[in-house]
């Protein structure tokens, strides 16, 4: 066989080498991309794609296409607005339409029906009627977002999460001060983490001092009572603390009998008490990786520093603390990521006030049935959390799994 | 450790304020997961200490009344189709990855661990919408591969690590040998990491049975699981069968998560001692 006969084969070996640990995965990574990647990236794309109101006025879509100009269009359009709505109607998709119409100019949803009833009556109906009818149609913010609306790819519900629109001059300006939530939320959400983080910074960075410097078998003894918390779920825990902060519940009894309270307190349905329990159930994810790069440090190096003249605190200053800032970074910020996805904690401990973005998502879905909102809520959420997990292992290099 | 031999007064007076400052930590860390325990074995209807007496009866109330019932069948049921799926799909995955030719490792293992990073939320909702339009939405199937999707992660990380050891040449020799590929799977490569793969199967499980967020959205009445009867009952009426079930649902993690961990550290000392 000549060496170039031979070389085919080689390279056809070295494939079906590589393809078959391929294979093995494959069945994981194609469940994950059918069932996991793809229903997201399809809920993502309704943040900017939105073809409801473009489904609904073809005509209109088309007429005001060939007419120029901003403001209220003439009747060419306006006939075919009316001829669209009554379309609509008669296939009873008029009340989808009218709602997500209503979604980008709230109170628009009551006169696009009128709109609607009007124009399946009269079919000979013109501008001056459908005005008459329904007298938004009369208003340039209207037909603003109508224009907006025929266009199936929307910037609106992305802007929206900021509390920002589009004007009618097309410059972005912020929204009016009582439709403007969504930037209360990320800061109410990013605050509550960020308390919740210091928090357990502080608690966990002692008690993790303290384990990394116990013998071996105290050490896992403590170790275990770290433990065992985090492996209890989440939702079993937010339950023990429901029961502990009622207002006739453990906590209140207990600061009553030792006199730090006059009377008892609320702290179910307050922030004091939501931040109390994401505290604990975060308290192990925080520790852990502290306690994971304390363990590996050397206690003759701080003995050493201190031999070569540091008194006890710089020697912990200067030697100690550097050395365990990226155990300390990693936990917190691991913290501070899990934080920004809390759900069932807040919403059964914290009150109306309380609620974190994840609450808004999940109500946007079942309540508002505006899954557009959602899907735009979602994408900032998922944007902000990778874009910190990205940091995290970049900078410093923690494994999500090497802990515990 | 923590004292130098010859300590301070300053030294002494710094390590006692650590220690208090920790054990007062420990009681915050441990005490709340131990206060439904006792409630759950109250004869009262309410969450007051000192207990007015002892008794079973919220445990028969959720060992008995139907709905409670039927929600630990459904948790039982789906947690164990999660736990088949995500163990058989999970073992094989570690096996191709910890293949020393494994192609473009960078890009699927970030694949492979993203369920762990996405908010939950964004999850639930996405795969409801989904699942929604594929029918799958109400139905077991539904609820057991969105459950898989979040606990495939544990299995491939807990069989990956049994792995770092197992000599890849044990396989060669088993084909030399004549065995088939699956042959020498079974016979040679599973008993051998076979405390990873239970460990991965028990994070599974646990997994399954404790998630309340996606099967919020997933589940129609007739999945409903124990966790989500749980979330239901505390938003909407506190009764100390909530205490019983929070009780059931730890114990039975605990243990399991104790197992899994066991089982995890000693097939590491096995992947250790295997490659010095």
């Amino acid at each position: 066989m000549s060496l170039a006969a031979a070389a085919p084969m080689v390279i056809a070996k070295g494939r079906s080498e590589g393809l078959r640990p391929l294979l093995l995965v494959a069945p994981l990574l194609l469940l994950l991309l059918l069932s996991f990647g793809l229903p997201i990236a399809a809920l993502l794309s309704r943040a900017f794609y939105e073809p409801m109101i473009a489904n609904a006025l073809p005509r209109t879509s088309a007429a005001l296409s060939s007419s120029s100009g901003a403001g209220v269009p003439d009747d060419q359009v306006f006939r075919a607005l009316a001829a669209d709505l009554a379309a609509a109607q008669a296939a009873e998709r008029v009340y989808e339409f009218a709602k997500s119409f209503n979604v980008r100019l709230p109170g628009a949803r009551s006169q696009m029906l009128r709109a609607a009833r009007a124009a399946a009556q009269d079919s000979s109906i013109n501008k001056e009627g459908l005005i008459r009818a329904a007298p938004l149609l009369g208003d340039e913010r209207c037909w603003a977002a109508i224009r907006a609306g025929v266009n199936r790819f929307t910037t609106f519900f992305l802007l929206n999460a900021f509390d920002l629109r589009w004007s009618d001059q097309g410059s972005i300006v912020s929204a009016p001060i009582e439709q403007a939530v969504f930037v209360r939320v990320f800061g109410r959400t990013f605050l509550i983490a960020a308390l919740v983080t210091l928090a357990t910074l502080a608690l966990a960075f002692p008690l993790a001092y303290l384990i990394s410097n116990l013998r071996p078998a105290m050490a896992g003894a403590v170790l275990v009572l770290v433990l065992l918390p985090f492996w209890t779920s989440i939702l079993v825990r937010t339950a023990a603390w429901t029961v502990i902060l009622q207002k006739f519940g453990l906590l209140n009894d207990a600061l009553l009998w030792l006199g730090l309270a006059q009377d008892r307190l609320e702290l179910m349905y307050s922030r004091a008490g939501l931040i109390i329990a994401m505290t604990h159930i975060q308290l192990p994810f925080t520790l852990l990786p502290i306690y994971s790069v304390m363990r590996s440090m050397q206690p003759s190096q701080l003995r050493a520093a201190q031999s070569l003249g540091a008194r006890p605190l710089t020697a912990f200053w200067k030697v100690y603390l550097p050395q365990v800032t990226p155990g300390v970074l990693a936990g917190g910020l691991l913290t501070f990521i899990l934080c920004l996805g809390y759900y069932i904690t807040p919403a059964l401990i914290g009150g109306a006030s309380d609620q974190l973005i994840s609450n808004f998502i999940a109500n946007y879905v079942n309540v508002e049935l505006n899954w557009e909102m959602a899907a735009a809520l979602s994408f900032v959420l998922l944007t902000s959390t990778i874009g910190l997990y990205a940091l995290m292992t970049h900078y410093l290099g923690l494994d999500l799994f090497k802990m515990g | 450790m923590l004292l130098s031999p010859y300590p301070t007064l300053g030294e002494r007076i710094r390590i006692g304020a650590l220690w208090i400052w920790c054990g007062l930590m420990l009681i915050f860390l441990i005490a709340p997961i131990f206060v439904p325990i006792p409630l759950s074995f109250s004869s009262g209807s309410f969450f007051t200490f000192p207990l007015p007496g002892l008794s079973l009866r919220w445990y028969e109330t959720v060992l008995g009344a139907p709905r409670w019932r039927a929600a630990i069948g459904n948790s039982l049921l789906i947690g164990l189709g999660t736990t088949i799926l995500a163990t058989i799909l999970g073992t094989l995955t570690a096996i191709g990855l910890s293949d020393p030719k494994f192609p473009a490792r960078r890009l699927v293992v970030p694949i492979l661990i993203s369920p762990l990073i996405v908010p939950v939320v964004v999850t639930a909702v996405g795969t409801y919408l989904f699942y929604a339009r594929i029918g799958l939405a109400s139905t077991y199937t539904g609820v057991i591969l969105a459950h898989t999707v979040l606990a495939s992660p544990f299995v491939v990380v807990t069989v990956g690590a049994s792995l770092t050891g197992f000599d890849r040449n044990l396989m060669r020799a088993t084909a030399i040998l004549g065995a088939k590929p699956l042959t020498g799977f079974f016979r040679v490569m599973l008993p051998l990491i076979l405390p990873g793969v239970l460990s991965g199967a028990a994070f599974a499980f646990v997994t399954s049975f404790d998630e309340v967020v996606v099967a919020q959205f997933l589940a129609s009445a007739e999945q409903r699981t124990l966790p989500l009867e749980m979330f239901t009952g505390l938003r909407e009426q506190l009764s100390p069968a909530i205490t019983a079930a929070a009780t059931m649902m730890m114990g039975l993690s605990i243990i399991l998560l104790m197992v899994a961990n066991l089982l995890a550290r000693q097939s590491r000392r096995r992947a250790g001692s295997a490659s010095d």
